[in-house]
């Protein structure tokens, strides 16, 4: 047991497992007394301790807090990793999430007490209807990969109910792992569509793989290249020639929104990550929420419940009997990430449309600022313009003994938190940078600079310098092999 | 504008340094056709004052049950969350963090996490606990698809006291996975005979601890008789104080737990964001969904924390995955976590113990108005009321009383002939009066 005064340097804190700090007496939540009553648990009583630890307030709040600054956030500094979208969280949302008569709203309480409520959920769908240009948006599913299931399911009963039940999912070898996994999961073979030596989906192998087996392709555009589907309305063209249905990956509609709306793509259903895109805080891995927009084709067979309004007010329509369409069903409890989407109302609402067309204006620019300044010396696997963020590959780093993974490490060690690092597959060693609308060009100076002097000094031949690192960092590079081989789950006394 | 880091100087700048005139020469990719020319038909920016007022009408124009007597329950429960909770979980280093993928400037969460799977292990009396899930249906969900794997047989047995959200999302997974979800009908007084719906293409058999009318039941026979038959038990938890008095579903032989960690830390919230806990046995973990922090050494032989077992997971294996999660509820098992710290072992008994006593008085209290009587034997905090009128009905007249009485079963099961139940729960939230305005509207109501 390591105790708390030991190993600390300066600000840099050790901090022990919460149960290495239990004191007996200690209790950080003071309650009333127990009323008199008889136990009615039918002789199903706790035998035995749980075995939690037992800590004043001060304590655990100390605990959290020394934790906390062992974590690289947002707040802290400029955090570039592709595909995620990491933008400043506005603390608005926070607030207005927290008011009475929103974060303790029951939900199961009657429709009648919760009018604001379901105006609330239904403004923020019209805010997304508007922005993709797509007639409904399902807003139950709870994240992203969430969401492209539920827009799979979509597209399979669609399918089904026109007795045109279909075996396999085409998706671009550039895509997020969740695209094949959820295709998978919605019962659907998955067959892989190759690039072209743009960076983009190879349209003519797209068309040859297009038959009445396939239900539909996942693309993601902009793709995880960073790049624009150019051909999107002839592969949409064509995937709708076969009867089949396009899903966008809506992961990185920063680069689109207000600019461009996917409904005039020819994209038939999109998840939209509202932790991306519309800032609310991805708080170390969720929650998330994963709203999908549906063309007319599909719109009646988004899974329940639905926000519907009539001559006595907003009513939720939980059952299939008290909607006018075929939903698919239910694919989460309640009725979605509401709190999520309060703060992502918040977003559109202060931002405005004229806002948020700035958004993607601004997150464009900045990647293609970066890419500017980056190429030459680092080496972009496609030639600009980009989109919300650019691609880097490692033969900017051939022959220096220097990998992405040591490159990334460095850049710990500077003080930034890495790109994400070897993804998308279809090019080595990617580095994928996504700086967001948040940063100013200072910030992007700095980060620019950092990378250039970190790729000199990599060509300069200090490979060991960049195997060791990080060194200013609570812990130093980590054995992942023994945590996988002999994995220890959780703490045992 | 307030959250864009760039002005129009920095703007122009880098447009020259790109070497293009203008923002419309990075769309270029962008079919000119489905350029919009200009700004949507949407609202202008606002200021935060006015945004604030806008949300502050919007809450005004619903009944927050902070402000009247609250009997909700039905899977979601309002309990008190310490204000440490509030303030911890808004530091803006784990707020605004992503998916600790960097364990080295991620050890904050990455700690955090094991601390939660190891609680949650133990409340749930099972080996080991991932990451957190989206919310107590979708891990219901997932625990399914587990047991298939498991097993590799294709038939899900579900008792109908499981929660109708739970069992609609397994339904869900059942069509579009294609496998066979074989539902009881819901037995609000109980005599449900599961083991005999079991069999040798059985994966496994689906119950929820208390059930969803409030049950209390000991499943370690049915337990036996699934492992007799080569089938997995999972157990749905809805309300995880339970497992402060009640003997955890591990004690009774379960294979899988799948719960709803609400109570404990996060608010109610109108139904999300909530968290989903998972549990099973240690030579199962490697066919379990989600996310694991696992414990680790750094190369100064430090002990550190990393991501483990990605072998399972989208990003590594694709369609071979165990499940497509990515983001889970990282933030929310955070608020779940500290809350049952500062409870500790002697808050959470105690708080358990505090909610099932509330629950028995106000259950006797209700059961002796005329025409009422109480389903339930053994429960915990919530139980099921059968009334002389149809329930939706007298719930909408309280509300109109200003009380919030309850969840009529019939919003969860129409159709099922069960428009006469009504489910109570009752936490430590309620005031000192609250129950008795409960009593009195409600004979006021049923008079």
């Amino acid at each position: 047991m390591i105790r708390p005064e030991e190993g600390n340097r300066g600000l840099r804190l050790e901090e022990p497992l919460i149960f290495e700090l239990d004191t007996p007496g200690a209790v950080g939540v003071d309650l009333p007394d127990i009323p008199d009553a008889p136990d009615r648990l039918g002789g199903l009583a706790r035998n035995g301790p749980i075995g939690l630890p037992r800590l004043s307030e001060p304590r655990v709040v100390r605990h959290y807090t020394r934790l906390s600054r062992m974590n690289y956030a947002i707040d802290s500094g400029i955090y570039p990793l592709g595909s995620c979208t990491m933008k400043h969280n506005p603390r608005l949302g926070e607030r207005l999430a927290r008011l009475p008569g929103l974060g303790d709203l029951h939900p199961l309480q009657p429709d009648s007490t919760a009018q604001g409520a379901l105006d609330l959920i239904d403004a923020c769908a019209d805010w997304l209807r508007a922005l993709t240009g797509m007639p409904a948006v399902a807003m139950s599913p709870a994240a992203g990969a969430h969401g492209e299931l539920t827009g799979l399911m979509c597209i399979r009963a669609a399918l089904e109910a026109r007795g045109d039940a279909r075996a396999k999912v085409l998706v671009p070898e550039s895509a997020h792992g969740t695209n094949p996994a959820s295709a998978r999961a919605c019962g659907y073979a998955v067959e892989s569509v190759p690039a072209d030596s743009s960076g983009r989906v190879d349209l003519a192998a797209l068309t040859d793989r297009l038959d009445p087996t396939v239900a539909g392709v996942m693309i993601t555009n902009p793709n995880t290249c960073g790049l624009f589907e150019r051909d999107i309305l002839e592969m949409a063209q064509a995937v709708h020639a076969e009867g089949g249905f396009v899903y966008c990956d809506g992961a990185n509609f920063n680069a689109l929104v207000g600019r461009v709306r996917p409904g005039d793509l020819g994209i038939d259903c999109m998840h939209l990550n509202l932790h991306k895109t519309f800032a609310t805080p991805h708080g170390g891995g969720g929650p998330g929420s994963g709203p999908v927009a549906l063309s007319a084709d599909l719109a009646p067979f988004a899974p329940l419940p639905w926000v519907l309004r009539d001559g006595g007010g907003w009513r939720l329509a939980e059952h299939a009997s008290a909607v006018g369409g075929s939903p698919l069903g239910r694919v989460k409890g309640f009725h979605g990430q509401f709190g999520v989407f309060v703060r992502a109302l918040a977003y559109m609402a202060s931002l405005g449309g004229d806002g948020l067309r700035k958004v993607a204006e601004d997150a464009v620019l900045s990647a293609n600022y970066l890419l500017a300044r980056l190429d030459g010396t680092m080496t972009a696997s496609f030639p600009g313009p980009c989109m919300h963020e650019c691609l880097f590959d490692d033969r900017f780093l051939r022959g220096t003994g220097v990998t992405t993974l040591d490159f990334a490490k460095a850049m710990i060690d500077a003080g930034v938190h890495p790109m994400t690092m070897y993804f998308p597959l279809v090019v080595h060693g990617a580095l994928l940078v996504e700086p967001t609308e948040s940063e100013s060009k200072e910030t992007l100076d700095r980060f620019a600079g950092l990378m250039l002097r970190l790729a000199e000094r990599a060509r300069a031949g200090d490979a060991a310098w960049f195997r060791e690192a990080p060194v200013h960092t609570p812990r130093r590079r980590l054995d992942e092999t023994r945590a996988a081989r002999q994995p220890v789950l959780r703490w045992t006394p | 504008m307030r959250y864009l880091g760039l002005t129009d100087a920095d703007r122009r700048a880098m447009l020259d340094a790109i070497g293009v005139g203008s923002v419309d020469d990075l769309f270029v990719d962008v079919p000119r056709a489905a350029w919009l020319d200009g700004p949507l038909d949407l609202p202008g920016r606002r200021p935060e004052p006015a945004v604030e007022r806008w949300f502050v009408e919007l809450a005004e124009r619903n009944l927050s049950p902070a402000r009247a007597p609250s009997f909700l329950g039905a899977g979601a429960y309002r309990h008190h969350v310490p204000a440490a909770v509030d303030h911890l979980i808004q530091r803006g280093e784990f707020l605004t963090s992503y998916t600790p993928y960097q364990p080295e400037v991620s050890q904050g969460t990455l700690q955090s996490l094991f601390e939660f799977q190891t609680q949650v292990a133990l409340l749930t009396g099972m080996d080991v606990a991932n990451a957190s899930m989206y919310d107590g249906a979708t891990a219901t969900g997932e625990a399914v698809l587990m047991a298939l794997r498991v097993t590799r047989r294709r038939r899900a047995v579900i008792s109908g006291g499981l929660h109708p959200h739970y069992r609609e999302v397994v339904a869900t997974h059942a069509r579009f996975h294609g496998f066979a979800a074989d539902p009881g009908d819901p037995a609000p007084q109980g005599g449900e005979d599961l083991a005999a719906r079991l069999g040798d293409d059985c994966a496994c058999v689906v119950v929820q601890n208390p059930d969803l009318f409030g049950h209390l039941r000991d499943y370690s026979a049915l337990a036996e008789a699934c492992h007799a038959a080569g089938a997995l038990l999972v157990v749905a938890v809805t309300e995880v104080v339970s497992l402060g008095a009640v003997r955890p579903p591990g004690a009774m032989g379960a294979d899988i737990v799948a719960a709803e960690g609400q109570s404990l830390g996060n608010a109610t919230a109108f139904g999300g964001p909530h968290v989903g806990l998972f549990a099973t046995r240690d030579s199962l973990v490697r066919q379990m969904p989600g996310r694991l922090s696992g414990q680790t050494e750094d190369v100064d032989g430090r002990r550190g924390w990393v991501l483990t077992l990605n072998t399972r997971e989208q990003h590594i294996r694709r369609e071979k995955a165990t499940s497509n999660i990515c983001t889970n509820s990282g933030l929310c098992a955070l608020a779940f976590s500290i809350h049952l710290a500062l409870l500790g072992e002697d808050g959470f008994t105690r708080l358990a113990r505090l909610n099932h006593a509330l629950a028995a008085r106000l259950a006797d209290r209700l059961a002796a108005l005329p025409g009422v009587s109480l389903l339930n034997d053994a429960f915990f905090n919530e139980f099921t009321l059968r009334l002389p009128k149809p329930a939706a009905g007298v719930v909408e007249a309280l509300a109109e009383r200003g009380v919030l009485g309850g969840v009529p079963v019939a919003r969860l099961l129409p159709g099922a002939g069960l428009d006469d139940l009504l489910l109570v729960a009752v936490t430590e939230t309620v005031g000192e009066d609250d129950p008795g305005r409960l009593v009195a509207a409600l004979a006021e109501v049923l008079a």
